[in-house]
Order: C-alpha cells, then sequence, then structure tokens
C-alpha cells in the first residue's frame, strides 16, 4: 500500500468518524424532546418525502433561488458517484476504476457531473451575490449576522473550489491522456462533455510533470474539500442535506390549523365536568413522576420533532419574509425561533455532556433565546409553516411556549385577560350576555 | 320584526323534528354588529333555498379558538367539552359556518375531544347549493365590477379551502382579480390568533393595513372575505386609505344574497 493510500484512508476514517460522533451528539439532543407519535400513516409520509425531500417541490414556490438551488441539488446527488469512485480509486491505488466497467455509461454520468457542476457554479455565484451584493431582504435580516452570516458564505465558496477542482482534475487528466501519459491506461479523448474541450486548451500547453502535480491536486482538491464539509457539516445550517428527508417524513400530515389537543388538560377537564367525580379524592401519585410542566419553557419541554426541525433549518428566511408579524416590523421571525431552539439545544447537549445528566445553567429558551413580545406577536396564520421548503413547524414552538407563559406563569397581555375572562362569564370573547346571542335575528 | 326564519335546535326538538344542518352562528356572528349582517345573509339564502337548518342560539358557546391560540388550553377544553355535550344531545352530525376560526376548530380540534362532525364553511355549503341548482345568481350589481378575494387563514392555509369561495364568487358575473399574495401565500389580515382581541406588538406597520395595500393594489371595486375577522380587519384598512366610499368589503354571503335580492 502506497504512502498517500494510507494517508487517504485516514483522512476518509478520520473525518467519518468526527462526522458520526457529531451526528451521535446531534441525535442525542434531539433526543432531549418529548416522544410524539410521528410513525403512523408510514406510506402518506414517504410520499411526502418523496415529493417535497427528494423532489423539491416547495423550493419552486421562489422559482430563481428554487431552480438554481436545484442545479446545486442534483449537481450534489450525481457527484457521489464520482466520490465513491475517488474513494475507491484513493484507497487501492486505482485510477478512474468505473471507466472501463462502465464504458459508454461513465462517459456520459462524468459528462453529466461536468454539465451540472457547470450549472451550479453558476447558482452558487448568484447566491452568493444574492447574500452580499444584491442582499435579497430575507438573507440579511437581523438575524443573518455574525455566524449564520459567515456559514450562509462558507458553504457557497467551498462549493466553487469544489467544482473548480472537479474541471482541475478532468481536464489535466484530459490533457494528460490526450497524450497517452494519464495514469489511465491508453491514449485518447474521454470525451467527457466539456473537459474534452477546455482541457487541452487550459492545460494542453504544459509539461506533463506539472500536468500530473495538477492532476493530483484537482483530486485531492476534491476530496480534501468533501472531507472537509463532513467535518464542517455538524456545525452548519447545512445539516439540512440529511435531516431534510427525516425532517419531512415525521413531518405533521394533520391539516395545518389543528393545533394539538393536550392531553394533560383533557384528563383534568373531564374531572371537572364529570358529576360523578369525588372533588375530594386523592389522586394516585407516582412517587417517580416528574412533575409536569404546560407548555414548553425550555427545549426539553419541545417534541423530538420540533428539535429535529431546528437542526434541520438552513436559515432561508422564507418563513420569516411570509410572516406578517415580521413584515410589519415586529420583532418575531419564525426563523430566528428556529435558530435559537437549535442553539439552545447544543448548549444543553454540551452542559449535559459536562455536567451530567443535572446540568442546569439557569437560562431557558424562553426568557434567555426568545422574548415574550416575539412569541405574542403571532397571527398563527401558519404562513412561516406554508413556506418552509422542507416542513418545518414554527409554529407549533411558538405555541408551546404561550402555553407555558399562560398556564404556568399567568403571564399574558392584559386584553387577552380581559378576552378569557369574558370566554368563561359570557360564552364570548367580547362583554354580551349569552342570552342575547340570537338577538340578531329580531333586528333590522 | 324581520321575517327570518331561524329556528333553534330546542325547537326543532320540541317539533321532533331534526335538522339536516347546525348554522354555527359564532360570536363574531352573533354579537358584532358587522358580522350579524353576515349571520343574516346567509339566512336569507338559507331560508330561500329551504336549506332545513338550526341555530344553537343561547345554547350556543365560543368554541374555545382564541383561548387555544392564546395558549390557554384548559379554558379551550372547557369550552369545547361543554359544546360538545351541547352538540351530541341534539344529535348533530353536521355543522355550517361562517367563521373560520369556529370552522376549523369544530372540524379538526373536538374530534380529538369526542366531538365527530361533518363540518363545512359557508362558501363550501354556496357552493353546493348551486352544483345542485337550489340557488341561482345574475351578477345583479356586481356585473362586471372588479372583485379581489382575501383568504382567510385558517380556511386557506390551516384546512386547504381555496377553490369553493372562488367558485361562488365566479357565479356573480364580475372580474375576480388575485393578489399577488393570494391562495396559499395569502397574507394575514393580523386578527388570528387572537391578535383581534389584543394590541398588536410595536412594529412600524399593521398587519391590516399591509394587506390592504395588497387589495388597493388590483384596483378593486369590493374586497370580498369569507371570515368576520377578516372582514373587520379589512374594513378598517379600507378605512385608514380613506376609500370607503370607494371599495366595499363585503361577505360572500353577503353578495350572493344581494345578487339574489334577498
Amino acid at each position: 500500500m502506497t504512502i498517500s493510500s494510507i494517508l487517504f484512508i485516514l483522512i476518509l476514517v478520520g473525518s467519518s468518524a468526527f462526522f458520526a460522533m457529531k451526528v451521535r451528539q446531534i441525535i442525542k439532543n434531539i433526543r432531549l424532546g418529548k416522544s410524539i407519535n410521528r410513525t403512523d400513516r408510514k406510506g402518506e409520509r414517504l410520499k411526502i418525502m418523496i415529493r417535497v425531500a427528494l423532489g423539491q417541490s416547495k423550493m419552486v414556490t421562489r422559482p430563481i433561488a428554487g431552480i438554481l438551488h436545484i442545479f446545486i441539488y442534483v449537481a450534489f446527488i450525481f457527484t457521489q458517484i464520482e466520490l465513491i469512485e475517488i474513494i475507491i480509486d484513493g484507497a487501492s491505488g486505482s485510477h478512474r476504476i468505473f471507466a472501463e466497467p462502465l464504458g459508454g455509461l461513465y462517459t456520459f454520468v462524468i459528462s453529466l457531473i461536468e454539465v451540472l457542476s457547470l450549472l451550479a457554479l453558476i447558482a452558487t455565484f448568484v447566491f452568493l451575490s444574492r447574500r452580499n451584493l444584491i442582499k435579497v431582504p430575507r438573507l440579511v435580516k437581523s438575524e443573518m449576522t455574525g455566524w449564520p452570516k459567515l456559514d450562509g458564505n462558507i458553504i457557497l465558496y467551498l462549493e466553487i473550489i469544489l467544482v473548480i477542482c472537479v474541471f482541475t482534475m478532468n481536464g489535466s487528466d484530459e490533457a494528460l491522456y490526450n497524450r497517452g501519459a494519464s495514469h489511465y491506461e491508453g491514449q485518447g479523448s474521454f470525451g467527457f462533455a466539456l473537459s474534452q474541450f477546455f482541457g487541452p486548451s487550459v492545460f494542453g500547453g504544459m509539461e506533463t510533470s506539472t500536468l500530473h502535480v495538477i492532476e493530483r491536486i484537482g483530486w485531492w482538491g476534491h476530496f480534501g474539500v468533501v472531507m472537509g464539509f463532513v467535518i464542517y457539516l455538524p456545525f452548519s445550517k447545512h445539516l439540512h442535506i440529511f435531516w431534510a428527508f427525516p425532517n419531512v417524513f415525521f413531518s405533521n400530515l394533520d391539516p395545518k390549523g389543528q393545533f394539538s389537543n393536550m392531553e394533560s388538560v383533557t384528563n383534568e377537564v373531564k374531572m371537572m365536568l364529570d358529576p360523578n367525580a369525588d372533588p375530594y379524592a386523592v389522586p394516585e401519585v407516582d412517587p417517580n413522576a416528574v412533575p409536569q410542566k404546560f407548555g414548553a419553557k425550555d427545549v426539553p419541554d419541545l417534541n423530538w420533532v420540533n428539535i429535529m426541525n431546528a437542526y434541520t433549518c438552513t436559515e432561508c428566511g422564507r418563513c420569516t419574509s411570509s410572516c406578517p408579524a415580521n413584515v410589519t416590523g415586529k420583532m418575531l421571525s419564525p426563523r430566528k425561533i428556529m435558530m435559537d431552539v437549535r442553539d439552545r439545544a447544543e448548549e444543553i447537549g454540551k452542559g449535559i455532556k459536562k455536567d451530567g445528566e443535572d446540568f442546569n445553567d439557569g437560562k431557558s429558551l424562553l426568557g434567555d433565546y426568545i422574548t415574550e413580545e416575539e412569541i405574542w406577536a403571532c397571527t398563527s396564520c401558519n404562513a412561516c409553516v406554508q413556506e418552509c421548503p422542507v416542513n418545518i413547524d414554527p409554529l407549533a414552538i411558538i405555541v408551546d411556549l404561550r402555553r407555558y407563559l399562560v398556564m404556568e406563569e399567568s403571564k399574558i397581555p392584559s386584553e387577552l385577560i380581559t378576552m378569557n375572562t369574558n370566554i368563561e362569564n359570557n360564552q364570548a370573547p367580547w362583554q354580551f350576555s349569552p342570552t342575547d346571542r340570537l338577538k340578531w335575528k329580531d333586528e333590522e | 320584526m324581520s321575517n327570518l326564519v331561524v329556528p333553534t335546535m330546542a325547537e326543532m326538538m320540541a317539533s321532533g323534528e331534526k335538522p339536516d344542518v347546525l348554522f354555527w352562528v359564532g360570536c363574531s356572528g352573533s354579537f358584532d354588529d358587522r358580522a350579524k349582517k353576515i349571520t343574516k345573509a346567509i339566512v336569507k339564502i338559507l331560508n330561500k333555498c329551504d336549506v332545513k337548518f338550526a341555530v344553537l342560539g343561547a345554547e350556543e358557546s365560543c368554541t374555545g379558538d382564541p383561548a387555544k391560540r392564546a395558549g390557554n388550553e384548559f379554558l379551550f377544553q372547557m369550552q369545547a367539552m361543554m359544546n360538545i355535550q351541547v352538540l351530541d344531545g341534539y344529535e348533530v352530525k353536521k355543522i355550517v359556518t361562517a367563521c373560520p376560526h369556529c370552522f376549523n376548530t369544530l372540524k379538526n380540534e373536538y374530534p380529538g375531544l369526542g366531538g365527530d362532525y361533518e363540518v363545512i364553511h359557508h362558501t363550501q355549503l354556496l357552493e353546493s347549493l348551486f352544483k345542485e341548482g337550489k340557488l341561482n345568481v345574475e351578477g345583479g350589481e356586481f356585473k362586471g365590477k372588479k372583485i379581489t378575494f382575501h383568504d382567510p387563514c385558517y380556511l386557506g392555509r390551516a384546512n386547504d379551502v381555496y377553490e369553493a369561495p372562488r367558485s361562488v364568487l365566479s357565479k356573480l358575473d364580475a372580474e375576480l382579480v388575485e393578489m399577488k399574495r393570494c391562495k396559499a401565500k395569502g397574507l394575514c389580515c393580523g386578527a388570528g390568533g387572537a391578535q383581534m382581541f389584543k394590541e398588536a406588538e410595536k412594529g412600524d406597520k399593521e398587519v391590516n393595513v399591509e394587506r390592504t395595500e395588497d387589495a388597493l393594489k388590483t384596483n378593486p371595486n369590493i374586497i370580498a372575505t369569507g371570515c368576520p375577522f377578516c372582514n373587520t380587519m379589512m374594513t378598517d384598512g379600507v378605512k385608514n386609505f380613506n376609500k370607503e366610499n370607494d371599495i366595499q368589503v363585503l361577505d360572500i354571503a353577503e353578495m350572493i344574497a344581494l345578487a339574489s335580492d334577498l
């Protein structure tokens, strides 16, 4: 085994192991959440995953970003074939191991990758300009400064380097193959869609020895960027490339307007309304039971789908740009809600790793990350849920935070106290006499 | 005295009758002066089409929707359980309502608490009355007018009902123009999630003003709604631009009733 093969395997195994470790931590963080049954209707779930995650159906509702994103997405998928080849070649010391067995199909696949890479490159430049030059409003909102802004750009820079490496690798190898000097046996043209033309013209004039170095730079560069990407992913919003699939699979299939009915409340309400219930009965108490909290104050009070939503969010801001509160200048931004949940989940995950299960830093999602002003600005209109290309549900989190505020802390805007009192006393949110409910019939 | 025929469930039951559908009027439709007109328009249509219906009258109570959206699950479930007792007591099978919030809550959130009913929005009822040939209108005063429809969130996005209101409006022989943000992308009027009952948080604009701008851009004669709260918000929005003499905000039921000279 050559030194380069050993180095290759070490990098591959090292990055993969690091990634696996980080993903395990993320899964642990997601499991901080409460249980919720999202494994019913599997067929329907599979269909929606194929349509929304694999088929990107919600992306194209905004055509420019949607179609450009599909370029990058499809290029990414097909480049995996080349990556598998690179892994086999790198570990075994072979060169373009798929070329011979696949024959014409190989030429087609690599050609397709080249064309898609070019499209992806164009998309990347447009995306960079949308973030940094044109400054599309949703990409430069207040929560998109600092790390989130850098994160969005780093991914795009990596994408550019990756495509340059692919073209360097194929172009220089084409030039080498033209003169019978490629590690691929024989002499001729690979016939790849783009590199068969730009290969000779860009690299044709170079020395064979230089070309060998350049080809290796391209090859190692491609591999290196991918491995760097693998290490970077767990820290990035770019995690959506994996989580999008389970996230859509486990997403809410019920009508968007349907909020969950809290079971813990149902039991108490049934007791209250049951004429046979003994009001003085001592309820059976499980000594090991953890006291139940209504609603959510912190990340562990949410359910695991809420937390997975946060790790899936790629901060595109379609939610925020369609939020009626946000577009009229209120503090609420559904995207920020998701970013806050992820940040807080990370913080708790790290804390537990350090201090064990009873970790307590005295902080909480509600209060330290999300303010009351934000959550009371929500009109529950579901625009954010509708807009999310990967079916994230910020509204479910907002409602759970409201529930905590109202039912645990009785913190509620005073007008809403009046509304509640009216509903309790007059069976309507306004102070009218319930006996007047049919008065309209006789009014002119 | 009006000549509306509005039997209550109690009266129906006393005379041994059972309505085909319960008309859930809702708090807004019962008490809000503007919304009461919508309620009456619906009754006029129901009367004209000989739909055998009844209302709960004083036995109706808030569905609990605003309490639930505002985080008070206790109050919501109390309301829901009490309403379910009443509805089940009358063996109600089918409900029509003019309020998308009542519609959503009754249709989606009551089943989990034991209340299973077929629930439709009044625009869906109107659509089927047209289909069955029980209802016929000519454009009347709406002929050739420009109408834009504001999708209520709890009818549209929340429950994917986009076509029924449009299909009913299409009977009016008018020009139906869509706002830039419409259907699934429709912007909220600002009233949902219990916002109707409180001041908005600090911002640089009211949501209903933003939405009214959307509507004004279509240059409409009429802004059509299918929700009493949207109606209030859009009416206020139009007033904000001093356009109340040029643009009417009307519920689809009112438009059908007017076009039918009811």
